[in-house]
């Protein structure tokens, strides 16, 4: 490992030579900036962290934290602000730098370090025993260490005593500590230069010749320095300041000096001063002239910047060149000037499809970079796809007309065919994989919901494409997959194929989809993966190691699942159905419903579903991880998640005022009996109306007092001779959802549509929740006196369950049928059943109500099949039918 | 630091000439094996702590009289030492060539919750004298394969760099320097028990471990020798950081000024999720490296299921690739995954020292 300076916050810092020169942030120093003090003295430590956090986005690669003025607990404002720093990971992942010249200060702020810092300063001033006992200090905390020029007479202030000092420190240091060179970094004293005193004058001179030697003899360590310093005499005067500072640090770094202490926003760049002023605070800086500060001072009041400047900056953007300010737009999600944006920039270019292969690619791909490396998230990106997208729709007749007279068609990274499979109909993430591949200049070809496979196919054949896409949510949509599989197999496809959606893992891609297809088969975990999948997969140069590394994967996860044997055995269905859930039939009463038979509700009030929404799957849609409302000030995503809620908020409101969706239900109870591990209703019309329901049982070995559960066991059985009552429902918040996602994807708004899809969703939930809230107090009112906030219910404290069919207490998703009909739930709720049984609108809900007090939520898990031919008989299908519908639960590889 | 003189310098030899041969075998958990006597809280008491209390202790003065002291395994040390005993020497005979001590709770910080804080010296000396006696019996049998003693320091209940409460992200509850004084008290128990080195593990806060760090150099200083620090940090989840928030290179520039001998990850994540990270400090660590993961991921229950067979079949992985110096594991393993990984590990030479890879190249 090369002797680097290798520091760290949350992040290594590792200070390369290609680095060139680590800037360390100096706004959070009180002795430097009036502001910061300010906020300290007022104790207003929120506000000194978003200084900081400036600091750090402005570039500093370190921060610098000095608390030392008279009237502040300097040890106690230190460890405080260390502490409240430590908190943000947008902060904390950069090193700290303590700045103090009191040492219990600096030692106040090391013990609050995890990562390893820097200690700004220590130095000869008392004598070489208090500096190599600071120093031994320093290396027992472990942190690198500033040294600065000073000894017993005094700080240094020529080149040569600079040197002196300097070369005497590291000889202690090294020999007597074995200190690490790579973690000394002199400080060869920055002094104010054109003051009008004239020994003043070679100062900055003095400083740089003092860098050059000390890089020379000492190549591991670093010189640093705080660099306003040398400006001092010009303060006031903003623009002469930072002039200096940048022709200043063009010389030192040249020289050798590799990190100083900088506001870090605001280095301007040597170029970028103005000639004339450039010249004369050369001559001031080098010291080329007698006359050289009056020469400056002559100037330098017309570069005072003019009040009120900074105002109107937030749209300084929009004066510059088309190129970047369609960058700026597309990174920052602005649509509002894309149109003349674009219309400038096409009239710049020979071509209309130039705009999009150059500017417009350049700024998504700035967009897909930043994204990548986690820089931006989401609802970002998606706001970019929509400028992106109203540019492109823009350009699109002119596109066309070109490519009427030429017969060029242009090119784009490769061509993907999404769909969601036959039976299934949901669709957010696939659209949000369509936004982002488009994002990256894939061509997606999206064929929406209930797909079936040929029709997949033949769409690839047709446009030639590169990969298929497939999505789903429900699980009989993972049997549709490796069907699609089997048939590019047989029909001799050589494209990859992407599987994606809540439901797929990477587990049941390697174990039935990839085995079937013999071309590249890979599952993208979620949106942000899919750019990377789809990009190694077109890439001639990448795929090969891409596959391997992937098939390999896989390989090993079929390996493991082949062996995963002794490890949890099942076991056998008459053990598992002797060790039942006890409902203590003996000593319990099932009680009866208020309201037996059929409810329907009509247009349900939306604005009070609304308080029943439970916000942390709504984030997760959005690949936004952490819980709400703790979400909203995530240090990584909260101001994202923020903006995304207010846009949800504001959607929301009209939706309700609006009536864009209507929310309709059904709901009815059934006296019924438990059979075995079937539950019989008892229809009014007749004693035995011969409607069964069927329900799986767990068979895990478990502790004699864990049941093995099975929903039939939370309805008392026929010989406990108690009448016992089963609940059903199916809600909607969907109905007319159609016309208003078409209008926004019409708009080219990919974003609001997605963001309406997922709040459908969060109002399905939130109504299902509420009915069954209902239920308990009104309908069945077996809990008349609940009372629980949104948390508890979201946290499910209430008595009862609500299992829906498809869902892990009862995964045959074929059980929904009985229920739809039992609650005629298509013509009372307006709610449809697909072939895959899974329901539209998507945005939909149901399920069994079960009141037993110690009924409880569980998941059947694996299956025999021993049990599968038994449940087989019960439904009155073959041992393959049954095997289909419960593929996921197998814990065998059927024939 | 490093100019002061090793204390058992003839064991430190032995130990780095079995790291320069091969790859050396930590043990396994010490909970699962303790799960299995099936302790009800009488065994735990023993009869010094009978009344739920020490009965050697009679400063009782802000002790609630009887607190249970089931699940406290630590203790067992004092009140069980065979079934300790037997646990060292079920893994010496599975092949493990260091043998942790239990003390992993053994600090102030953590025994107060059992009102026993006065005994962190007393738990931490005798478990070294525990491994230690283990360990020479098994040296004896076989001179040739030495085995030798880890003095474990864990994180305590504390975290010195992260706030209980989320309303006031500054606050803490623990200081920097009352870590040092619990890792202070551990530490001299453990080298007075005859511990061949120090671990400092499961760091889920660096700043903890860096606290243990500064209090060993202290330490040693003051004894005026030294012991090998071995370091193992904790990934807690798959976000690739620890609990406190850095990423594996991050926090192995944070504690390599100690100059440790060894520095691993353990822990919270099975082998496979393990590997990217232990990778990243194969490729930048100045020392030996370590690991010691758990038999997998807790299944629903909270158990492991990672068998023998599976864990050993993934760090063998590890030590094909050159990744590792010392392997064993932690949370739900037992001699039978040690055995396993040590026969998988057999063949495989250990990682080289990146000094002796420059050196050669």
């Amino acid at each position: 490992m090369s002797r680097y300076t290798r520091l760290s916050g949350l992040e290594p810092l590792v200070i390369t030579p290609d680095l060139l020169f680590v800037n360390v942030g100096e706004r959070t120093n009180v002795t430097g900036s009036a502001q910061f003090k300010k906020l300290i003295k007022e104790d207003r430590y929120e506000e000194a962290v978003d200084v900081a956090r400036q600091q750090v986005a402005s570039g500093a690669q370190i921060i610098d934290v000095n608390m030392d003025e008279g009237l502040i607990d300097s040890e106690a404002a230190m460890t405080r602000f260390l502490n409240l720093i430590a908190a943000e990971p947008d902060i904390a992942r950069v090193p700290v730098m303590v700045d103090s010249s009191k040492w219990t200060v600096i030692e106040a702020g090391l013990r609050c370090l995890q990562g390893k810092g820097v200690v700004n300063s220590i130095s000869m001033k008392e004598g070489e025993d208090v500096f190599l006992e600071h120093a031994r200090k320093v290396q027992q905390y472990g942190a690198a260490v500033v040294v600065m020029a000073f000894d017993e007479q005094g700080q240094a202030d020529t080149c040569e005593r600079k040197v002196e000092i300097c070369s005497r420190a590291y000889k202690v240091l090294t020999e007597e500590l074995d200190f690490p060179p790579e973690d000394i970094i002199f400080d060869p004293n920055i002094f104010a230069i054109a003051t009008g005193i004239e020994e003043h004058n070679n100062y900055a001179v003095d400083f740089i010749e003092a860098t050059r030697e000390l890089k020379k003899r000492f190549p591991l360590s670093h010189i640093s320095g705080g660099v306003s310093n040398v400006s001092f005499s010009f303060r006031g005067n903003n623009t002469v300041r930072e002039a200096i500072h940048s022709v200043f640090l063009y010389h030192a770094i040249k020289a050798g000096m590799d990190m100083g202490i900088v506001n870090a926003g605001a280095l301007t760049i040597y170029d970028d001063v103005p000639e004339e002023l450039r010249e004369r605070v050369e001559d001031v800086v080098l010291n080329r002239r007698s006359d050289a500060t009056e020469r400056l001072l002559e100037i330098a009041d017309n570069f005072k910047a003019k009040k009120g400047e900074a105002v109107v900056e937030n749209l300084a953007w929009r004066d510059k060149p088309v190129q970047e300010r369609l960058a700026h737009a597309l990174v920052h999600g602005i649509d509002q000037f894309v149109d003349g944006d674009t219309e400038e920039a096409r009239q710049l270019s020979s071509r209309p499809l130039d705009v999009i292969e150059g500017p417009l690619m350049a700024g998504m791909n700035i967009v897909g970079d930043l994204f990548g490396a986690g820089k931006m998230f989401l609802p970002q990106v998606v706001k970019s796809a929509r400028v992106m997208k109203k540019a492109v729709a823009y350009l699109l007749p002119y596109i066309e007309a070109e490519k009427l007279r030429t017969g060029d068609a242009g090119k784009n990274n490769g061509t993907i065919v999404m769909a969601t499979v036959k039976g299934d109909v949901h669709d957010i993430g696939k659209n949000i994989v369509g936004v982002v591949l488009r994002c990256n200049n894939f061509e997606v070809i999206d064929l929406g919901v209930m797909v079936p496979a040929q029709k997949i196919l033949d769409t690839a054949r047709e446009h030639n494409a590169d990969l298929i896409g497939l999505s789903g949510l429900i699980t009989p949509s993972l049997e549709e997959m490796s069907q699609v599989a089997r048939e590019m197999q047989r029909q001799e496809f050589h494209i990859p194929l992407l599987i994606g959606g809540a439901t797929t893992s990477r587990a049941h891609t390697a174990l039935k989809i990839e085995p079937h297809y013999k071309s590249p088969t890979v599952w993208v975990k979620d949106a942000s993966r899919a750019v990377g999948v789809a990009q190694s997969l077109v890439s001639k140069e990448l795929v090969d190691n891409f596959m391997e590394k992937i098939r390999a994967e896989y390989a090993d996860i079929r390996e493991r699942h082949k062996n995963r044997g002794a490890a949890k055995t099942l076991v056998p269905l008459e053990h598992a159905r002797a060790q039942r859930f006890n409902g203590d039939w003996a000593n319990y009463m099932p009680p009866a419903p208020n309201k037996p038979g059929i409810t329907v509700f009509d247009n349900y009030d939306l604005a009070e579903l609304r308080q029943y929404i439970d916000w942390t799957p709504f984030f997760q849609a959005w690949e936004l991880a952490g819980h709400y409302p703790a979400i909203l000030k995530d240090d990584v995503v909260g101001k994202q998640a923020t903006e995304l809620f207010a846009d949800a908020q504001a959607m929301l409101d009209k939706i309700i005022h609006e009536r864009w969706l209507t929310a309709r239900a059904v709901i009815g109870f059934w006296p019924a009996r438990g059979v075995g591990d079937d539950i019989e209703l008892l229809l009014p019309s007749g004693e035995k109306a011969g409607v069964t329901l069927h329900h799986l049982r767990q068979q895990a070995e478990k502790p004699v007092e864990r049941p093995d559960f099975c929903l039939s066991d939370f309805i008392a059985p026929k010989d406990a001779n108690k009448q016992d009552w089963l609940g059903g429902f199916a809600v909607t918040a969907g109905i007319g959802i159609e016309e208003h996602v078409a209008r926004f994807e019409a708009g080219h708004d990919d974003y609001s549509a997605i963001l309406l899809k997922a709040l459908a969703d969060r109002l399905a939930e939130a109504f299902a929740e509420r009915m069954h809230e209902r239920v308990r107090r009104e309908f069945w009112g077996y809990q008349p006196e609940e009372s629980l906030d949104n948390e508890a219910l979201i946290d499910e404290k209430y008595a009862g369950v609500r299992p829906a069919p498809g869902y892990p207490a009862c995964p045959d998703h074929t059980e929904k049928a009985t229920l739809f009909e039992l609650l005629d739930a298509t013509h009372n709720a307006g709610i449809q059943l697909t072939d895959g049984f899974a329901m539209y609108p998507t945005a939909a809900v149901s399920g069994w109500y079960f009141s037993h007090p110690n009924s409880q939520y569980f998941v059947v898990g694996r299956v025999t099949r021993e049990q599968v031919d038994d449940y087989a008989k019960r439904k009155g299908w073959t041992r393959q039918e049954a095997e289909r519908w419960l593929a996921p639960n197998l814990d065998y590889d059927p024939e | 630091m490093s100019a002061l003189p090793w204390l058992h310098p003839d064991r430190v030899a032995l130990l780095e000439k079995a790291l320069h041969e091969r790859i050396l075998i930590l043990d396994g958990g010490m909970g699962t094996m303790l799960q299995g006597h099936s302790l009800d809280e009488a065994a735990f008491r023993g009869e010094r702590f009978v009344d739920g209390h020490d009965g050697n202790h009679t400063h009782t003065h802000d002790h609630p009289g009887s607190c249970d002291l089931k699940g406290n395994n630590d203790l067992l040390t004092l009140t069980k030492p065979d079934i300790i005993r037997g646990v060292h020497e079920a893994y010496l005979e599975a092949g493990a060539d260091l043998v942790e001590t239990n003390t992993f709770n053994s600090t102030r910080i953590s025994q107060a919750d059992y009102h026993l804080d006065h005994l962190a010296y007393e738990l931490n000396r005798e478990g070294a004298r525990l491994a230690r006696a283990a360990c020479d019996t098994y040296t004896a049998k076989n001179p040739a394969k030495p085995r030798f003693v880890i003095g474990v320091l864990g994180p305590t209940s504390r975290t010195a760099s992260l706030s209980p409460d989320v309303n006031d992200p500054g606050f803490r509850n623990v200081t920097f320097q009352e870590l040092c004084d619990n890792y202070s008290e551990s530490a001299g128990g453990l080298i007075d028990g005859g511990a061949d080195m120090i671990m400092v593990e499961t760091i889920f806060d660096t700043l903890n471990a860096k606290a243990a760090l500064f209090a060993l150099s202290e330490l040693f200083r003051t004894r005026g020798a030294r012991l090998p620090v071995m370091i193992s940090g904790t990934i807690t989840d798959r976000s690739g950081r620890t609990l406190s928030g850095q990423t594996a290179e991050a926090f192995y520039y944070s504690i390599k000024h100690i100059r440790p001998l060894s520095v691993g990850l353990n822990c919270a994540l099975g082998a496979a999720d393990l590997r990217p990270h232990v990778q990243t400090l194969s490729n930048i660590a100045e020392c030996f490296v370590s690991t010691h993961p758990n038999a997998g991921l807790p299944n629903a229950f909270g158990e492991y299921d990672e068998t023998p067979a599976q864990m050993a079949a993934v760090v063998g992985g590890f030590a094909r690739d050159g990744l590792l110096n010392m392997v064993g594991g932690c949370c739900g393993t037992t001699p039978a995954h040690i055995k396993a990984i040590a026969e998988a590990v057999r063949d495989c030479a250990p990682r080289a020292l990146p000094s002796e890879t420059a050196q050669a190249a």
